[in-house]
C-alpha cells in the first residue's frame, strides 16, 4: 500500500515510517526537514503550504498524520495554523486526491479537563475543556478528522499516551535535563499512576490502526503500554537509564499547578527564551492519574504491546551507554 | 396540582372523594384524598398485578416516601399495584379542620380502601406512626391481608423505658405548636435525619404539601395524638393494635434504620416479641427515613416473591422447635462428671498474674454454681428466649454465666472488646440484650454508651457504685438467691432448634454481624472439635482463645484460663501460658495467632518448670487467622511434643478445615514442586473437619460467584461453601445478609474464595469482596501477598485493585521492616522487588505503596481491611496526597 506519513522526522513518526517500510509498504513522508527514514521517499514542506500539501498526498492510498506543533510554548496562532488549519488542509487535499484512509495521531489530552483519569476509555475530544493551546488545537483537529469519516473516506484517531524511548526529546530529554540540574520535583511524592507508551508499541498500534480501519473508522482510541506506573517511579527509571540522579524533592501538586499557571504566563515576559521550569500542563501531567482502559483498543486493533516498560527502560539504558554518568546539556 | 416531584410519575397522582364513617366527622361527610397509585399505569400497560401494597406514611412525610415502591411495582418482572395514601390533613389530602385521633385514622384508611375497590390480596406497608395506622387497618381486615411490611415504627412504649428525648421535646407544650405547626421546624428536622443528606429537590418535594402554617395543622395534631401514657385518648386504640399483633400470623418484613433518635432498636425489639416470625433487616448506618437511605424496593419485592402469594395461603408455618429431639445438650458432660467419681476433681481453673491459681471449681462445684445462678437469673425474670449479653473475661465467672444462661434457655450474646468501642456498641445496641452481665468496665461502657439493658455486675458492688452504674444485682447475689430457691436444675429442655447464642464476627469486612446459633449447632460444634482433634474427658486444656475456651466443660475437659488481658490476645506471655499449663498438667493448648507471636517473643521469661510443662503438651490449636509457618516452627521448639494444628473457620462455622504443621510443610513442598495439580496460590488450610463438607462455586469473569453448582475440581477457584451440622442458623436481624449467605440447599456461602488441589486440600485465596478484575484476569490477593511477604524487607502485604471493575490496576500495599513513618509510594528499589515477587506468583502489579501499619482487625491483628486500602490507594494513585490509609 502507498502510505504517506506526515511528521516522520519526530521520534514516533520516524518509527511509524520505518515500520511501514519494513512491512513492505511504499512509504513517502512529509515534514519540514528530511526524515532520514531508510526506504521512505521524503518530501519536505509545511502544512501551512497548500501546494506542498497537495503535492504530498498525490498517489497515496492512506495517510498517517503525525505532523503537529508539539510544545509547551509558542503562540496560540502557531498552534492553530499548524494543528487545526494544517489538518484541515491535509484532509481536503487527501479527499481531492482520492486517498481512502486517514489515521490521525492524536493525544489523550484532547479529552482531558485536568481531572484524574483512572481506567477510562477514549472520551470524546473536547476543545472547550482541554487545557492549553496544544491540547485544544489537537482536539479541534481530531474532531475534523473524525467528522471527515464517511462512505468514500475513512478517518480514525489514535491517541498514544506519553510516548517515550531512545532519542525522545519530548519526555526523556526533558526529564534528564531537569533532573540533572535538580530542577525536577516530584509532585505529591510522585504517586500519581500514569500510563505511558514505549515508542515501538505506539508505532505498532498506529500501523495496526491502518490495518483495522474497517473496524475503527469514525472513532478515537487511546493507545498505551497498558502498564500504569506511579509517575515518580517512571521518572526514576528514566533517570537511572540516563545516568542522572532521580528527583529527591517533592512539592504538593496543588501548589505546583498554581505555580505552573503563574510561571507559564510570566516566563516569556521575563525575557526568558527557554522553557519555563514548571507549567500548568506539566504540573497536571505529573500530579494526576492518567491511565486508560485498553481492553477495547486491544480488541479492535487486534494488537498488544510487544515491549514492556521494563524492557523499554533497558533499551533506554543501552542507548545512553548503560547508566554511565553523563553531562546533560542544559537547554 | 402540578406534579413535578422528582421520582414520581405524574400518572400516579390522583384524588378521590370518600364518604367518611369516622367518629370525628358528621354523618354524610365526604373527604377528598390524594394518593400515589400505579393502578392506571399497570392497566394501561396491560400488567396484571399480583396484589396491592397499601403504603401508609407517618408524620410529617407523605406518600412521596414510597415512590421507589411505586416504580418497582410497575416493573413487568413483578407487577404489584402500589397505593400510597396521603393521610387526611397530611400531604395533598384534604385539610379537614378536625382533630383526627388514631382510631379515626385507622377508620379513615378503611373508608378509603373500601372506596378504592381493590382486587386480590393486600400487603400493608407502614412507616413511623403510619405503621400503627397500617397495622390497625390490617388487623381489622385479616380476610384480605397477605402480609405486613414495617419500617421504623412502634406500637408500644416498652415497660421501663422512657419516651425518646426528641419526642418529649416535640410534645413539650412550650415547643409543640411552634415547632410543628407555626414553623416548619419539625418537618425540617425530620428531613435532616436522612443519611446521607437529601438533595435539595427531594427536600423540596417533601416540603411541598406543608407550605404555610394552615397546611401544617395535621402535623401538630399527629404529634399531639401520641399516647404518652394510659390517660391519653388514643391509648386504648394503640394498645388494641399492639395486642392484636400477637395473633397476626401473616408473613411480616421489618426494614429498619437504627440511626433513629425516635424509633430506635428498642421498638424493633418490642415488635419482634409481638411478631416473632418476622423477617428483619437492620441497615447499619441508615436512619429514620430508611426508605430514602437505602433501596428498600428490591428487598420488599424479593420478599413478596418468596413469602406472599395469595391471601390465606401465605400464613406462616413456622413450627416451634419440639423439645428433646435427639441430641445431647452442651452441658451433658458437665452434669455427668459432677455426678461421677471425678466430681471432686478440678473442672475450671483461673490463673493469677503471679502464676498461681486464682480460683478453681470442681466439677461438682461448677455444676452447682451453674444451677444456682440459673435459678437466680430465672427469679429475676431471665427466661427462655431472653437475650443476655456476657461481657466477662474468660474464666470461672464467664463459664458459670454461660452455662447458666444456656440451661435457662436464655440466648447469650457474645460481643468482645476486639470489635473496638464503636463496633462493640453498635453490636450490643443492635442485638438488644435484655440483660447485660459485665465486669465494671463493661457496665461503665453500658452506661456511657446508652446500652438499654438491665445490668448485672460480676462482683458485689458498693451501693453508691451500683446506683452510678445502674446495676440491679450481682452474679454473687443471684447465686445466693438461687441457692435459697434450691429447686434443683431449671426445667428447660432445649430442642436442637432452640436459639442459644449470638456471636459477633470480627468486623474486618464491614460492621460486625451477629451470628445466631441453636443449641443443636453448639452441640455439633462440640462434637466436631472432639471428633477432629480427639479431645475427650480427662484432657486438660489451656484456654487462651475464647470461642473454644467455653467448650472445655462441654468436652468434659479440665480447662484453665491463663492470666492475660483478654482485650488484647497479644499480651499472653510465655510465662503465663506455661504457668497455666503447669497448673493442670495440660495436654492441649488453644491460643490465637497473635498470642502465639507474643509467647515466642517472650520465651526468655520461661522458668525451667514452665518450659517443662510446655514440653508435655501434645496438641496445640491456633485459629482465627492464618499462622505463618516460621512462627509455627518457633512454637514447635517450645512445644516439641505437640502436634500443631491451625484450623480454618469463621464465626459462622467453627471450624471448617484442619491442617497440621507437617501438612503445611508438605503442601508448601507440593506447591513448590508443581507435582500436585492445584497446589499453590493461597494459604493451604487442609481438609474438612469431622462432619463437614466443603465445595466451591466457580468464579465468573466479573469476579462474582453466580453459579449454583458446587464443585471440588482441583484448581477451580470459587467462593468456598461449607455444609456441616455446626454451621450457623442465620444472621441476627440481617435478612438480606441471610439471603445472600444461603448457597444451594444446605450450603453456607463463606464469602472466602479458594480452590482445591488434586489431593483434596483447600487453598484459601482471599475474600470474594476483595477480588480484583484486571483486564482479562480475575485476581485473588493471597497468593501474591504471600509471595511478597517472603521478601526480607516486607512484614505484611496486601494486594488491592484501583479503577473501574474489569480494567482495574493492581496495587501492592506493604508494611515494611522496619516500618516507614509516612505512607506513600515505595522507593523504586523496593517497588521493583515487590513487583517481581508478585509477578512470580502470576500477578502484574502497577504500583507499590508503603504504609506505616496495615489496617487490620482488632481481634486478630491479622485480617487486612483490603476494601479500605483499595479506597485509600485509589485516592493516592489518582494524585491525591497520601494521608493515612
Amino acid at each position: 500500500m502507498k502510505v504517506l506519513v506526515t511528521g516522520a522526522s519526530g521520534l514516533l513518526g520516524r518509527e511509524v515510517a520505518g515500520l511501514l517500510v519494513r512491512r513492505g509498504h511504499e512509504v513517502s513522508t512529509f515534514q519540514r526537514r528530511p526524515s532520514g527514514v531508510d526506504g521512505a521517499a521524503d518530501r519536505c514542506g509545511s502544512l501551512t503550504d497548500d501546494a506542498a500539501v497537495a503535492a504530498a498526498v498525490q498517489g497515496a492510498e492512506a495517510i498517517i498524520h503525525l505532523a503537529a506543533k508539539v510544545s509547551f510554548t509558542g503562540s496560540a496562532g502557531e498552534f492553530e495554523a499548524i494543528n487545526v488549519q494544517g489538518t484541515r488542509r491535509l484532509i481536503l487535499a487527501a479527499r481531492e486526491a482520492g486517498v481512502r484512509d486517514l489515521v490521525f495521531v492524536s493525544s489523550p489530552s484532547v479529552a482531558n479537563s485536568g481531572a484524574a483519569i483512572a481506567g477510562l476509555g477514549a472520551e470524546p475530544a473536547d476543545p472547550e475543556r482541554a487545557h492549553g493551546d496544544y491540547a485544544r488545537t489537537k482536539a479541534q483537529a481530531e474532531l475534523q478528522a473524525l467528522a471527515a469519516d464517511g462512505p468514500d473516506f475513512r478517518g480514525a484517531a489514535v491517541r498514544p499516551h506519553v510516548v517515550w524511548g531512545p532519542g525522545d526529546t519530548q519526555l526523556v530529554e526533558r526529564v534528564l535535563a531537569r533532573a540533572a540540574r535538580n530542577r525536577l520535583p516530584l509532585l505529591d511524592a510522585g504517586a500519581a499512576l500514569i500510563d505511558t507508551t514505549y515508542v515501538d508499541n505506539a508505532a505498532a498500534g498506529i500501523v495496526a490502526a491502518l490495518d483495522r480501519m474497517g473496524f475503527i473508522h469514525g472513532r478515537a482510541l487511546v493507545v498505551t503500554n497498558g502498564e500504569p506506573r506511579p509517575v515518580g517511579e517512571l521518572i526514576a527509571g528514566i533517570c537511572a537509564a540516563g545516568g542522572v540522579p532521580a528527583p529527591s524533592w517533592s512539592v504538593p501538586g496543588t501548589l505546583a499547578r498554581a505555580a505552573g499557571m503563574v510561571v507559564e504566563k510570566a516566563w516569556p515576559r521575563l525575557g526568558q527564551q527557554d522553557e519555563p521550569p514548571m507549567t500548568r500542563f506539566l504540573a497536571e501531567q505529573l500530579s494526576t492519574a492518567h491511565w486508560f482502559d485498553q481492553r477495547e483498543t486491544q480488541r479492535l486493533l487486534d494488537w498488544t504491546p510487544a515491549v514492556s516498560i521494563d524492557e523499554g527502560l533497558e533499551r533506554l539504558a543501552e542507548y545512553y551507554g548503560r547508566g554511565t554518568v553523563r553531562a546533560v546539556s542544559g537547554r | 396540582m402540578i406534579v413535578d416531584w422528582p421520582g414520581v410519575n405524574a400518572e400516579w397522582s390522583r384524588e378521590i372523594d370518600v364518604p367518611s364513617t369516622s367518629g370525628v366527622d358528621a354523618p354524610g361527610t365526604v373527604r377528598r384524598w390524594h394518593l400515589l397509585d400505579n393502578g392506571e399505569e399497570l392497566a394501561r400497560r396491560g400488567l396484571v398485578p399480583r396484589g396491592t401494597l397499601l403504603c401508609v406514611h407517618g408524620n410529617p412525610t407523605w406518600s412521596y416516601l414510597w415512590r421507589s415502591l411505586l416504580a418497582a411495582g410497575s416493573d413487568p418482572a413483578h407487577p404489584w399495584r402500589v397505593v400510597a395514601v396521603d393521610q387526611l390533613d397530611m400531604g395533598f389530602s384534604e385539610r379537614t379542620g378536625s382533630f383526627r385521633r388514631l382510631a379515626d385514622r385507622i377508620n379513615d384508611l378503611g373508608d378509603l380502601i373500601d372506596a378504592l375497590d381493590l382486587a386480590g390480596p393486600v400487603v400493608s406497608v407502614g412507616h413511623d406512626w403510619g405503621g400503627v395506622v397500617s397495622l390497625g387497618w390490617a388487623l381489622a381486615h385479616r380476610d384480605r391481608l397477605a402480609g405486613v411490611v414495617l419500617t421504623n415504627t412502634a406500637v408500644h412504649q416498652p415497660a421501663g423505658s422512657s419516651i425518646p428525648a426528641a419526642l418529649r421535646l416535640a410534645l413539650h407544650p412550650a415547643v409543640h405548636r411552634w415547632g410543628t405547626t407555626t414553623t416548619g421546624t419539625f418537618l425540617r428536622v425530620t428531613h435532616s435525619l436522612a443519611h446521607p443528606a437529601l438533595p435539595a429537590d427531594i427536600r423540596n418535594a417533601y416540603m411541598a404539601p406543608y407550605r404555610g402554617a394552615s397546611r401544617r395543622a395535621g402535623v401538630g395534631n399527629f404529634v399531639a395524638d401520641i399516647p404518652v401514657d394510659a390517660s391519653h385518648p388514643s391509648f386504648a386504640a394503640l394498645t388494641g393494635v399492639a395486642e392484636g399483633l400477637r395473633s397476626l400470623e401473616v408473613p411480616a418484613l421489618m426494614l429498619w434504620g437504627p440511626r433513629d433518635p425516635i424509633f430506635s432498636d428498642r421498638y424493633l425489639k418490642d415488635l419482634l416479641t409481638r411478631l416473632p416470625h418476622a423477617d428483619v433487616h437492620r441497615y447499619e448506618g441508615a436512619g429514620h427515613l430508611v426508605a430514602e437511605d437505602r433501596d428498600i424496593a428490591t428487598p420488599v419485592f424479593d420478599w413478596l416473591a418468596t413469602n406472599v402469594t395469595r391471601a390465606g395461603d401465605s400464613a406462616v408455618a413456622k413450627s416451634s422447635p419440639a423439645a428433646g429431639d435427639g441430641f445431647t445438650p452442651l452441658w451433658a458432660r458437665l452434669t455427668e462428671l459432677a455426678a461421677g467419681p471425678d466430681a471432686g476433681g478440678r473442672a475450671v481453673v483461673e490463673m493469677a498474674p503471679d502464676g498461681t491459681v486464682a480460683r478453681s471449681l470442681t466439677w461438682q462445684q461448677l455444676e452447682e454454681s451453674v444451677n444456682r445462678l440459673a435459678a437466680g437469673l430465672r427469679k429475676t425474670g431471665v427466661g427462655t428466649g431472653s437475650r443476655v449479653s456476657l461481657m466477662v473475661p474468660p474464666g470461672v465467672d464467664l463459664t458459670v454465666a454461660l452455662y447458666a444462661c444456656l440451661r435457662l434457655g436464655a440466648v447469650v450474646v457474645v460481643a468482645d472488646a476486639g470489635l473496638g468501642t464503636q463496633g462493640l456498641s453498635r453490636a450490643v445496641k443492635g442485638a438488644t440484650p435484655d440483660v447485660l452481665i459485665g465486669i465494671d468496665k463493661a457496665l461503665a461502657a453500658a452506661r456511657a454508651l446508652g446500652w438499654a439493658a438491665r445490668r448485672i455486675s460480676v462482683r458485689d458492688l458498693p451501693a453508691g457504685q451500683r446506683r452510678l452504674l445502674g446495676v440491679e444485682t450481682s452474679l454473687a447475689a443471684l447465686a445466693r438467691t438461687g441457692a435459697g430457691n434450691a429447686g434443683a436444675a431449671p426445667s428447660f429442655t432445649p430442642a436442637a432448634g432452640s436459639p442459644a447464642a449470638v456471636l459477633f464476627t470480627s468486623g474486618s469486612t464491614g460492621p460486625a454481624k451477629g451470628v445466631q446459633y441453636t443449641h443443636g449447632q453448639l452441640a455439633a460444634m462440640r462434637d466436631t472439635v472432639a471428633g477432629t482433634f480427639g479431645i475427650k474427658p480427662g484432657d486438660r486444656l489451656v484456654a487462651g482463645f475464647a470461642p473454644f475456651a467455653l467448650l472445655g466443660p462441654a468436652l468434659g475437659a479440665v480447662s484453665v484460663t491463663p492470666a492475660m488481658d483478654v482485650t488484647a490476645p497479644r499480651t499472653l506471655t510465655a510465662h503465663a501460658l506455661a504457668a497455666a499449663a503447669a497448673a493442670i498438667d495440660a495436654t492441649v493448648v488453644f491460643a490465637s495467632p497473635a498470642a502465639l507471636r507474643n509467647v515466642v517473643a517472650s520465651q526468655a521469661g520461661l522458668t525451667p518448670e514452665g518450659a517443662a510443662a510446655l514440653k508435655r503438651v501434645d496438641l496445640l490449636l491456633s485459629a482465627g487467622a492464618p499462622v505463618p509457618e516460621p512462627l509455627l516452627d518457633e512454637v514447635q521448639r517450645l512445644l516439641p511434643a505437640a502436634s500443631l494444628h491451625t484450623p480454618y473457620g469463621m464465626t459462622e462455622a467453627l471450624p471448617v478445615t484442619d491442617i497440621s504443621l507437617e501438612q503445611i510443610k508438605a503442601a508448601a513442598a507440593d506447591a513448590g514442586s508443581g507435582t500436585v495439580p492445584g497446589a499453590g496460590n493461597g494459604v493451604c488450610v487442609g481438609r474438612p473437619v469431622h462432619g463437614a463438607r466443603i465445595a466451591v462455586i466457580p468464579l465468573a469473569a466479573d469476579g462474582t460467584a453466580p453459579g449454583t453448582e458446587p464443585v471440588t475440581d482441583a484448581g477451580v477457584t470459587g467462593e468456598i461453601l461449607v455444609s456441616a451440622p455446626h454451621v450457623k442458623d442465620g444472621y441476627d436481624r440481617l435478612w438480606l445478609t441471610d439471603q445472600a449467605s444461603a448457597g444451594p440447599a444446605g450450603w453456607h456461602r463463606t464469602g472466602d474464595v479458594g480452590h482445591f488441589d488434586a489431593e483434596g486440600r483447600l487453598w484459601v485465596e482471599g475474600r470474594l469482596a476483595h477480588i480484583i478484575t484486571a483486564p482479562g484476569a480475575v485476581v485473588t490477593p493471597v497468593g501474591a501477598e504471600r509471595a511478597i511477604e517472603t521478601l526480607d524487607s516486607v512484614s505484611m502485604a496486601a494486594i488491592v485493585g484501583v479503577g473501574p471493575a474489569g480494567t482495574q490496576a493492581i496495587a501492592a500495599v506493604v508494611e515494611t521492616l522496619p516500618p516507614v513513618r509516612k505512607a506513600g509510594p515505595a522507593s523504586p528499589g523496593l517497588a521493583g522487588k515487590v513487583r517481581q515477587a508478585a509477578l512470580a506468583a502470576g500477578v502484574s502489579v502497577s504500583a507499590v505503596l508503603v504504609v506505616p501499619a496495615q489496617p487490620t482487625d482488632i481481634r486478630h491483628n491479622a485480617k487486612i481491611d483490603r476494601s479500605r486500602l483499595s479506597r485509600w490507594a485509589s485516592s493516592v494513585l489518582a494524585g491525591g496526597r497520601p494521608g493515612k490509609p
